[in-house]
């Protein structure tokens, strides 16, 4: 997998100083703990989590946004935060692009939809300078803003929240990058117009072999759009795999709590909402040893809360960090717990 | 310990005659002459002593003019231009400010959606259930407290929670704490504009089933207000969709679910991703809602529609030109559509 990844964190972790600092009382939170994963070409991985689970914190991490506290980002095998060279910090930037929560915070109002994307293509050199226009006008189109030639006139203000990210969008693409971090591209928009943004995540993925980093709370429209999920709580991802995998048959008592609180109708009086306690999915100061679920699982033995549990590979493809069903060997051992399957 | 395992099949629609709130034919102006947006435009909509009915449609469709209107909180420049809002028979339009004031809280209440900042931030929590409940009737300072601490308890917050500031709660909380002053007098009916969309699903779910449980034990009426229409289909009795101003389809939630007849509604089921089943490509709704300072003529929904088509002459024509009407196919199931009811 390491091989065909186009970027890669290695046990990327990502700590803030909370509480009275200068009184020496303040903890480390764990914002991001040990957090590892592949984003391959063609593919979409979608990250999930509540707020404050971490799920912001590590796309900034890639985007190099953020300066990890420990653990690496590899672009095309390489560490990123080795070369500070200007070339190759200029190059993983426009190779790695992020869109934004907010179509109306991330355009410039008195700037035409034309000089958005005609900026990057000129400064990146993406183009002779005689094919700015007709490429403008592409991307336009790729985005399903037609007729192109009428929305390369607009201004932020003509457009409506769907048609704002779609330039945000095209702006990302102009630049042809390798991969695109998408924090909460749809959370802003109107129900209506969300999928159609969702359907063209999944065309832009195929058309552009794109390594797609999907960052949503939404785990119905990860399962529409990914081909693999990250769950992350409390800075820690605690469960991936295949997309369906996961969500059809999650691991992680936390995926299961999650994926019972989504209201479908086609699952109304379905019996197998589980029972969960309340608690925060927040990263926490100074996490003790054990598993940070431990308050609210329904599942806890002993070993929880003695020792983290690590992700480990419970099914083909699929991992979750849980003594109880994905257990190490050695906890196997000692527990004599057996795995769900 | 809060269970977040729920039943949720709706209960059955309890069958009260009565009506405990009505508007019939509810304009709502913001602004006026050239510059008038009609926000809220000839909305009929009935709600029963008990039920829980959900009003969905996405931003700008005009669902939160109408709860502030059932409220009477509608500020200048939105101003109510036309219609009745009717509380038990009652018009509230012919109330002075002190039956009005009255009138708020005791008889509806209202739940925002950003917690946050419908508390104030320099006051504890219980003085603020002190300020509202002495504003309504004569209590001294001490019972209301007690009464503060028990509303509390009554939401799942430990009644010690009366001394804390907002910003020791969490949003959950505050929301909590928000929902136990809104029962505070026991209204008739609350409503709820968006209460749970700035809260992380599972504290979503949790606030939702203590909210049914309340009001199964407490009797009082919702109307919950959202763009989530798979959270309405779970969650209230009934369901009304809005478009642009208008109502255009209002059933039983199961109904709503099997059988949605407005395009619009059926394109908004296809806009939720199922966590279930195949994956298939959804269309969603093509398009924009309309600006409201100058709809489009006939159906407001005819140029998102996929079955306005000008092959279609004769439909066409009164799709682009004629307003259509809610008009009732089945009970309690009305619809406003030129491409049902009327043979087309």
């Amino acid at each position: 997998m390491t091989s065909s990844a186009t970027l890669e964190a290695l046990g990327l972790s990502k700590q803030f100083a909370a509480g009275e600092r200068l009184l020496g009382r303040g903890g480390r939170v764990h914002a991001a703990d040990d957090v590892s994963f592949a984003l391959r070409p063609g593919t979409i991985t979608a990250l999930v989590g509540e707020s404050g689970s971490g799920k912001s914190t590590v796309a900034r991490l890639l985007a190099r946004l953020y300066v990890p506290t420990s653990g690496s980002v590899l672009f095309e095998g390489r560490d990123v935060a080795a070369d500070h060279r200007r070339r190759e910090v200029l190059r993983y930037r426009s190779q790695v692009q992020m869109i934004f929560q907010d179509p109306f915070g991330s355009l410039n109002p008195v700037k035409t939809v034309r000089h958005h994307l005609a900026r990057p293509l000129r400064i990146h050199h993406v183009v002779p300078r005689n094919r700015v226009e007709q490429r403008v006008l592409d991307l336009l189109e790729q985005v399903g803003l037609a007729p192109p030639e009428k929305f390369a006139e607009k201004y932020p203000h003509e457009l409506s929240g769907g048609q704002r990210q779609r330039v945000a969008i095209a702006r990302a693409l102009a630049v042809e990058p390798l991969v695109l971090i998408a924090d909460e591209p749809t959370s802003m928009l109107d129900v209506s117009i969300r999928i159609g943004i969702l359907n063209l995540m999944r065309d832009l993925k195929a058309e552009h072999d794109l390594a797609f980093l999907y960052v949503t709370h939404d785990l119905a429209s990860a399962r529409y759009v990914a081909d693999d999920v990250l769950v992350m709580y409390a800075g820690q991802i605690v469960e991936q795999g295949p997309a369906e995998q996961v969500l059809q048959h999650p691991l992680h008592p936390y995926t299961q709590l999650l994926l019972s609180a989504v209201p479908d109708p086609a699952t109304v009086g379905d019996a197998k909402r589980i029972e969960i306690r309340k608690g925060r999915a927040s990263a926490s100061v100074d996490p003790a040893e054990g598993c940070r679920f431990i308050g609210r699982c329904p599942l806890t033995v002993g070993v929880c809360s003695e020792l983290t549990p690590q992700l480990v590979e419970a099914r083909p493809g699929q991992s979750a960090r849980c003594h109880v069903t994905a257990p190490s060997p050695v906890v196997r051992e000692e527990t004599h717990v057996e795995p769900i399957r | 310990m809060i269970s977040v395992s729920t039943e949720l099949p709706a209960s059955p629609v309890p069958v009260v005659p009565e009506t405990l709130v009505e508007l019939r034919g509810l304009v709502v102006d913001y602004g006026s002459g050239s510059r008038r947006v009609r926000a809220v435009d000839g909305v009929d909509l009935a709600i029963h002593p008990g039920e829980i009915v959900g009003l969905a449609g996405e931003s700008g469709c005009g669902k939160s003019t109408v709860a502030n209107a059932l409220m009477q909180i509608l500020r200048p420049p939105a101003r109510i231009a036309g219609g009745e809002v009717l509380f038990r028979g009652a018009d509230l339009a012919r109330l002075g400010t002190d039956e009005l004031r009255r009138h708020r809280w005791r008889n509806v209440s209202m739940v925002f959606q950003s917690a946050m900042n419908a508390l104030n931030p320099v006051m504890r929590a219980g003085d603020q259930f002190v300020d509202m409940m002495r504003a309504h009737e004569r209590v001294s300072r001490r019972d209301a407290l007690t009464r503060a601490g028990d509303l509390l308890e009554l939401v799942g917050i430990d009644r010690r929670r009366v001394r804390s500031y907002p910003h020791e709660l969490s949003g959950g909380m505050r929301q909590r704490v928000i929902i136990a002053m809104a029962l505070a007098l026991r209204p008739e009916l609350v409503i709820m504009d968006e209460p749970t969309t700035a809260l992380d699903v599972v504290v979503q779910r949790e606030i939702l089933q203590q909210v049914r449980d309340l009001q199964r034990e407490l009797g009082f009426a919702v109307l919950f207000i959202t763009h989530d229409l798979s959270l309405l289909l779970e969650f209230a009795h009934r369901i009304a969709i809005m478009y642009a101003g208008e109502i255009v389809e209002e059933a039983p939630s199961a109904t709503l679910h099997a059988e949605p007849l407005h395009p619009y509604t059926i394109g908004l089921m296809r806009s939720f991703p199922p966590l279930t089943g195949p994956i298939e490509r959804m269309a969603g709704i093509p398009g924009a809602p309309p600006d409201l300072a100058d709809p489009p003529a006939g159906c407001r929904f005819h140029p998102r529609c996929p079955h306005c088509l000008p092959e279609n002459a004769a439909l066409f024509a009164r799709q682009t030109a004629e307003r259509p009407v809610l008009r009732e196919l089945a009970p309690g199931h009305r619809v406003a559509c030129h491409l049902v009811g009327s043979g087309a």
